[in-house]
């Protein structure tokens, strides 16, 4: 292993640790002939094989979902390091995060970081880790809100209310990602649409109609970390990590400390532009976590990129859709491309892509990108802030 | 109180099941009465239940009835409910107790639209029974009544027909 002799700040961030690797299963939407584990499987040899790196050479193993003791076991992988956070979406960004610090302390030097999720077919389930005494359980669960649309979806009408926004601004929303997933042949929902259509889809859970929500689907992803120097020596183009944050609330939705606004969001961003020594106006491309259409509304405003109240017109207007000044979401976001129902993992993804210049809907001179995702709803929040070239 | 067992009550699958900590709320639902803890350091009410302030962090602590008067924060109306929830009401809620504490619960007593359901409306609690579990659900105050109706108990079937009706 090589040392450096920069004068860069040591530490996990700063582009210390690079994406050496990363792949989605070979294919996502609908797999009824792969498992959850499957899944996991697929998505690790894909990044391996864009790494150009075998399960010999992987010592630490994260994951969210099945145990990753089973997941280094089934890769092949006899991990020195593992990671099994389960946080909800945000899960794989934590990993990445945690991973960052672990490399940075000599404790795994290439990590493997694996999503999958069979929300469609339902195939090979790790099975439900909450119960009925649980906090939900016993204050959530009894009154309906147990399926992420019944839950996560709750908060929205008082963000929309304080600022004087309504239905419009989430129906905005869509109208914009999707002309990102018009551009993406593996996006689910590409047909565009106009604020009429998105109003008028048959309605979940007043405020959000069916557009507004994300689909089910089957898919996964994986990452591989490395150290820069390890991973300049490698054959993919390496992506730095320059900054990240996270935080948490609570598994309670009735709890966040303001429904309007995020707290988990704001700490976990505000961390990740910190570490990263960047500020909003630094990025070039934006990944925020969209299971359902108020959430890049409250991200643009948690993470600071518009001000109190500016989300919806900020989207309105055209500044997140192609040829604007802040590209959001330009998979399609979970809302068209694909939401396996742990997102987070294909936001990476997204902003890897990107950052390497070969997105299917990329954006010319992508040089940041920063990626939030939310966990278990409003639970938990993780921001991390990527590069191409190191600072 | 007593909670009435008027109606069949038919099994639920979603009913709470307490732990130690969170005993005296669920047995204060099923005496008909909305209990609280409440922290002697700071004079706060604290919710979800646990052995300390959630505030200062202080272990004197109590349990208390509050009021049951409260105001609608946010909802929504779900048009997939879960299923065993067809016979409750759809309007899935976070409500903020006079007290200070905000719960998830459900509004009941009222059609379930929006133009009925502004947000800050003024709220205040009944019992609503579940199967075998009673559960703290709202209804919009009565105008004209300063006292919570903390004794009003219904019966999940009975407030189905005042909802859909
Ligand atoms: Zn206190």
């Amino acid at each position: 292993m090589t040392t450096t002799t920069s004068t860069r700040p040591r530490g996990m961030h700063g582009g210390t640790v690079a994406v050496a690797g990363a792949a989605e299963t070979t294919e996502i939407g609908k797999r009824p002939d792969t498992s959850v584990l499957g899944l996991h499987i697929e998505a690790a040899r894909n990044a391996l094989a864009d790494a150009g790196l075998t399960p010999a050479d992987v010592d630490g193993v994260a994951t969210a979902g099945p145990s990753p003791i089973d997941v280094a076991h089934h890769v092949g992988v006899t991990p020195r390091w593992l990671d099994g956070t389960a946080v909800g979406g945000c899960s794989f960004l934590s990993h990445v995060r945690h991973a960052a610090a672990a490399i940075t302390a000599g404790a795994a030097e290439v990590v493997l970081i694996t999503h999958g999720e069979s929300g469609r077919s339902q195939v090979g389930l790790p099975g439900r880790a909450r119960s009925a005494s649980s906090p939900p359980g016993q204050f959530e669960w009894p009154y309906g809100a147990i399926a992420p649309y019944m839950k996560f979806t709750v908060p929205a009408l008082r963000f929309l209310h304080e600022r004087g926004m309504g239905r419009e601004d989430l129906a905005q929303v869509v109208v914009a990602q999707r002309e990102w997933a018009a551009k993406n042949p593996r996006a689910l929902r590409q047909d565009l649409v106009g604020v009429e259509d998105v109003l008028a889809a048959p309605m979940i859970a007043y405020p959000f109609s069916k557009d507004m929500c994300c689909p089910v689907t089957d898919g996964g992803g994986a990452l591989i970390l490395t150290s820069a120097e390890r991973a300049a020596d490698l054959r993919r183009p390496p992506v730095y990590l320059l900054g990240s944050g996270e935080s948490a609330e609570s598994t309670l939705v009735s709890q966040m400390s303001d429904p309007g606004s995020f707290g988990a969001s704001r700490r976990a961003s505000s961390e990740a532009f910190a570490t990263a020594g960047l500020s909003q106006g630094d990025i070039d491309h934006l990944m925020i976590y969209d299971a359902f259409a108020h959430l890049p509304l409250y991200g643009l405003e948690d993470t600071g990129f518009v001000g109190h109240g500016e989300s919806g017109a900020f989207i309105a207007d055209g500044h997140t859709r192609p040829g604007g000044r802040l590209p959001v979401n330009t998979n399609g976001g979970g809302l068209n491309y694909t939401h396996t129902g742990m997102y987070g993992m294909f936001a990476m993804q997204e902003a890897i892509r990107q950052l390497r210049g070969e997105a299917d809907a990329q954006v010319p001179g992508v040089r940041t990108s920063f990626v939030h995702g939310y966990g278990l709803f409003f639970s938990a929040a993780t921001s991390l802030v990527f590069a191409n070239e190191r600072p | 109180m007593n909670t009435t067992t008027a109606g069949a009550a038919k099994p639920f699958a979603h009913a709470p099941e307490p732990t130690p900590e969170t005993l005296p709320f669920w047995e204060g639902a099923r005496a008909g009465e909305l209990r609280i803890q409440r922290c002697r350091s700071c004079a706060r009410h604290y919710f979800d239940p646990r052995p300390h302030c959630r505030h200062c962090a202080s272990a004197d602590t109590e349990w208390t009835r509050v009021s049951g008067r409260a105001r609608l924060v946010s909802y929504i109306i779900n048009h997939r409910p879960a299923p065993g929830f067809r016979d409750y009401s759809p309007v899935i809620a976070m409500v903020q107790l006079d007290e200070g504490p905000t719960l998830m619960s459900n509004i009941v007593g009222v059609e379930p639209l929006p133009e009925n359901l502004p947000l800050d409306l003024r709220l205040e609690v009944r019992f609503e029974e579940r199967g075998e579990a009673v559960l703290p659900v709202f209804a919009p105050a009565a105008p004209d009544t300063d006292e919570p109706n903390a004794a009003a108990v219904t019966t999940g079937s009975e407030e189905t027909r005042q909802v859909t009706a």
